[in-house]
């Protein structure tokens, strides 16, 4: 490409549309335009059809942003967090934000979005009524959800459905109002509106149709909603989900041509020649659209024509909807009214909630609603695209794919049955042929590959089974679908799924667990038991009752099981340092219980070893005297933290290294993490006390310290990485406390920090304990709060007569007593 | 049967173990929670890990030391690992834990 000068282009907006148009032009046309984003959010681009799985915990936000702050930086786009456009001089082709950075175009795409519809009526700008948008809105419902207090949720639409699925989910009493008789009455036909409101109404969220909403109740915040019939809902927290729209506001001040949304030809070109617009806010051919499949095709008609090619042409097609509430199931495409020349199919099976209805016309699929079991979702819509003449198959049609041409397919075979052209990602557009083409062009072998490549199932996810059935039948026996590890064989789960379902419905005890996570043996094994107790107490750390028979032996008795059953103690000296009380407290002990071994460890303590469980309580006695409390050598919890001399002795030393390392030991002991964490803190890179093979390590510095991590020495050896420099104590020990918390909230049972890092990303981890303080802060304030809990010496609690029966034999049987 | 009286069954807490101490070896007593009491000796077939210091799941014990599993019921290893522990009889009166030692005190008394 010959050089030239890249072309200035401005979007304001930075949703999911503009964000796929610019991986679009960034494919189809590389350096052509110098990228300026506006973003009134104060965030990068995230998947807003994941809020919902976000209000209800299944997801948090990490989870959802689709371009992370790196990709903007890769692609050199200058964006700003929190800027509002307030007005566009198409004169002199600017755009001014609210604090007051004005950018120049020559290209300027509009890209606002919509805005959520408020009803009118008195009291609606009371505290407590809010929208259901952004992720402002989710934390707000969040926040409001702690007080566990009654909801409403005005609106029986998909998003208002979803919010109430989330807000309940969240320990929040629900009532649901919607204005017409049935819910989802867009989508869905009356029965099986019926089926979903049965459904939502089993889940415990009230369901009042026609209900009018007269006004909001209360004086500062909302107290209820009075209805046209007198009927008052009480709520502190008050939803509206009424519908959205266009949010046209700007483009209407800058003089372009506005009906309903911004008017775009099929090119997506506004009525300047220089601006274009796409997503909730333009209209083209007369249509508005909200669900993310025609956004996405706008975005693929705009970058095409930012890239010179002109014939790129938006085509409407009818967008199937899914509702994101887990456990219910419906679906519905096309036109499912009823009418002249329109005939039905209906399948209804009550006991198992199942409801189809197809609609046709001259022997065509027009329309679907299909509830409770949407399988062949895809394939209807595919008959329905293609106008594909069905009287062949008409008397089993209803049936689905499984069930034309003789015995029915498994659904592989069903799946194999698809011509190239079916659509399998309906959010992303993306067709059978294109993901497999994908898979054995690229060689791709797991899920997460074929996502990013394709994106197909990387938006809502519905077709994520879909998507796994074609990886096996292209890939064959090199496809494992169970790619995910259970915890154990008492379940199917795997790790990551059993502690985001702990967070998300509230389980607080471990038979809660086996019980609403379906566990298959009655109670668990020594492999699943110590993970779960693990996951609860760093959870609900002032709400769960540590389960002690759920503990290995070690952390039950607080000592090290040896090969022949006797035990070894190692006190805690904070940071290896010691004197001569203790050493003379310790010389003691060993005499006093013929400690048959002294040794010193690899983390600067001393060890006793040999010592008779029932002898445990008078040696913690003893050494609880001399001060000391139990070194948690045998726990999967903060262990040592190794130092050298540091400044306050050595010639090299820059900093006090072993006066940090005894704050950092002192601040974090009683933690239990997912594994065990050694830490060790160096006064200068000459690195006396090893910090860079720990799990967290400090390397002190002239101008601050140096913290690593991810290091190991054990099974494998490996060098730490470097999380990021530091210039004071404070800061230093803020960012390990933090990091710690992540792991300790994110790791899987035995898992080390090196192997959680390497799985979650040493970026993503830099850049949530290095660059955002707020999130910093929060894994802060949460260790704090769970030590208030954790920080209790479990030594002199067991020489005060804890769990007193661990320690001595049940019974002892004499010679005379077995001989008689 | 030679019944010899051990405790109660709450002195061993639920999905717990206690042990007893005999001329012959420590005896495992275990509680299920189902509030089944079994034992048997407290000696791993495998390296010998003293099995009452176990986690206690269903009927099975796993062994501290190296994780075998061991059925309370038939003393036997579970999965691929193969050996057995002798099971020991025990009466369980309204809560009165007995056990019966003469096949081990005849053991020791050869």
């Amino acid at each position: 490409m010959a050089e030239r000068t890249p072309e200035k282009l401005v979007i304001i907006g930075n949703g999911m549309a503009p964000g796929r148009m610019l991986e679009e032009l960034f494919e189809k046309a590389p350096g052509r335009y110098d990228v300026t984003i506006f973003n009134a959010e104060p965030r990068v681009n995230y998947d807003r059809i994941m809020l919902s799985p976000v209000l209800s915990g299944e997801k948090d936000y990490e989870q959802i942003i689709i371009h992370g702050d790196g990709w903007y930086i890769k692609h050199g786009i200058t964006l700003y967090k929190g800027h509002k456009i307030i007005a566009i001089d198409r004169n002199a082709k600017t755009v001014t934000s609210d604090h007051g950075v004005t950018e120049s175009y020559d290209k300027l795409v509009i890209a606002t979005g919509s805005v959520p519809f408020i009803i009118p009526v008195p009291g609606k700008d009371l505290r407590g009524v809010i929208t259901y948008r952004d992720l402002d809105d989710v934390q707000a419902m969040l926040l409001a959800a702690q007080s566990r207090e009654k909801a409403v949720v005005i609106g029986g639409g998909l998003l208002g459905l979803e919010a109430a699925a989330g807000l309940q989910a969240r320990g929040m009493d629900v009532t649901v109002l919607h204005v017409m008789p049935t819910l989802m009455e867009r989508q869905l036909d009356p029965a099986a509106g019926y089926l979903l409101q049965k459904a939502v109404e089993a889940r415990g969220i009230k369901v009042i149709t026609k209900a009018n909403t007269k006004r909001v109740v209360g004086e500062e915040k909302v107290e209820g909603i009075e209805l046209d019939d007198g009927r008052i809902i009480p709520a502190t927290l008050v939803v509206m989900a009424v519908g959205i729209r266009p949010n046209v506001g700007l483009a209407k001040e800058a003089g372009l041509a506005i009906n309903r949304g911004i008017v775009v030809d099929a090119g997506m070109q506004t009525s300047d020649g220089h601006i274009m617009a796409l997503g909730e806010c333009a209209e083209v051919g007369g249509m508005v659209y909200g669900l993310v499949a025609p956004l996405y095709e706008m975005a693929r008609v705009a970058a095409s024509h930012l890239a010179g090619e002109r014939s790129a042409a938006f085509v409407h097609s009818d967008t199937p909807t899914k509702l994101k509430v887990t456990g219910i199931n419906l679906y519905s495409v096309g036109d499912f009214a009823d009418g002249d020349g329109r005939e039905e199919i209906v399948l209804r099976d009550a006991t198992a909630g199942i409801y189809k209805r197809l609609v046709l016309k001259d022997n065509r699929i027009i329309g679907t609603v299909l509830y409770g079991d949407t399988a062949d979702g895809a394939w209807f819509n595919d008959l329905l695209k293609h106008g594909t003449e069905i009287s062949e198959m008409r008397d089993t049609l209803i049936f689905g794919q499984a069930y034309q041409g003789g015995s029915p397919l498994d659904p592989t075979a069903a799946v194999a049955a698809l011509p190239d052209d079916a659509e399998i990602c309906g959010c992303n557009g993306v067709c059978k042929g294109k993901i497999v083409s994908t898979i054995t062009g690229k060689g791709l072998t797991s899920l997460d590959e074929v996502r990013a490549h394709t994106k197909a199932s990387a938006s809502c996810g519905s077709c994520t089974g879909l998507v796994e059935q074609l990886m096996s039948l292209t890939l064959g026996d090199n496809y494992n679908p169970a790619a995910v590890q259970p915890m154990c064989s008492c379940t199917e789960l795997g790790h990551d799924d059993v502690r985001r379902l702990i967070k998300a419905k509230g389980l607080k005890t471990i038979p809660a667990v086996m019980q609403e996570l379906e566990w298959k043996t009655s109670c668990g094994c020594a492999k699943c038991r110590p993970a779960l107790n693990y996951y609860l107490v760093c959870d609900w750390p002032d709400e769960y009752a540590d389960d002690y028979q759920s503990r290995f032996i070690n952390e039950r008795v607080h000592a090290n099981i040896q090969k022949d059953g006797t035990y070894s103690v190692v006190p805690r000296m904070w940071g290896g340092v010691t004197n001569s009380k203790e050493l003379r407290a310790i010389a003691d002990v060993v005499d006093k219980f013929n400690v048959p071994l002294v040794k010193v460890t690899g983390g600067q303590r001393i060890d006793l070893l040999g010592i008779e469980k029932e002898d445990l309580p008078a040696v913690w006695a003893d050494l609880g005297k001399a001060g000391f409390v139990s070194g948690q050598a045998y726990a999967k919890g903060l262990r040592t933290v190794k130092t050298c001399v540091g400044s306050e002795w050595c010639r090299f030393g820059t900093q006090d290294s072993t006066g940090l390392g005894i704050r950092i030991e002192k601040f974090m002991w009683g933690s239990w993490t997912p594994a065990k964490v050694k830490m060790a803190v160096s006064g200068c890179p000459r690195n006396c006390a090893e910090a860079t093979c720990k799990d967290v390590g400090v390397i002190c510095v002239d101008s601050g310290f140096e913290i690593h991590f991810a290091g190991a020495a054990g099974l494998d050896i490996k060098g730490t990485e470097v999380l990021g420099l530091v210039k004071t104590e404070d800061e230093a020990l803020e960012h390990i406390v933090a990091l710690t918390q992540m792991y300790r909230e994110q790791a899987r049972y035995l898992e080390r920090i090196y192997k959680w890092a390497k799985r979650i990303g040493l970026d993503e981890i830099r850049r949530q304990i290095m660059d955002d303080a707020e999130k910093r802060k929060g894994y802060y304030d949460r260790f704090v709060f769970s030590q208030k809990f954790a920080q209790v010496d479990p030594w002199s609690e067991r020489v005060s007569g804890k769990d007193k029966h661990e320690f001595r034999p049940m019974a002892t049987v004499e010679f005379n007593q077995a001989a008689e | 049967m030679n019944w010899i009286a051990i405790g109660d069954i709450s002195d061993i807490p639920l999905r717990g173990a206690r042990c007893v101490k005999t001329p012959i070896g420590k005896i495992a007593v275990f509680r299920t929670a189902e509030n089944e009491v079994f034992a048997i000796e407290d000696h791993c077939p495998h390296k010998g890990g003293p099995l009452s210091q176990g986690i206690v799941h269903g009927t099975a014990v796993t062994c501290p030391l190296h994780s075998w599993v061991i059925s309370l019921e038939t003393g036997k290893a579970l999965g691929a690992d193969e050996g057995a522990v002798r099971t020991i009889p025990v009466r369980n009166d309204n809560g009165a834990l007995y056990i019966a030692l003469e096949n081990l005190a005849l053991a020791a008394a050869e």
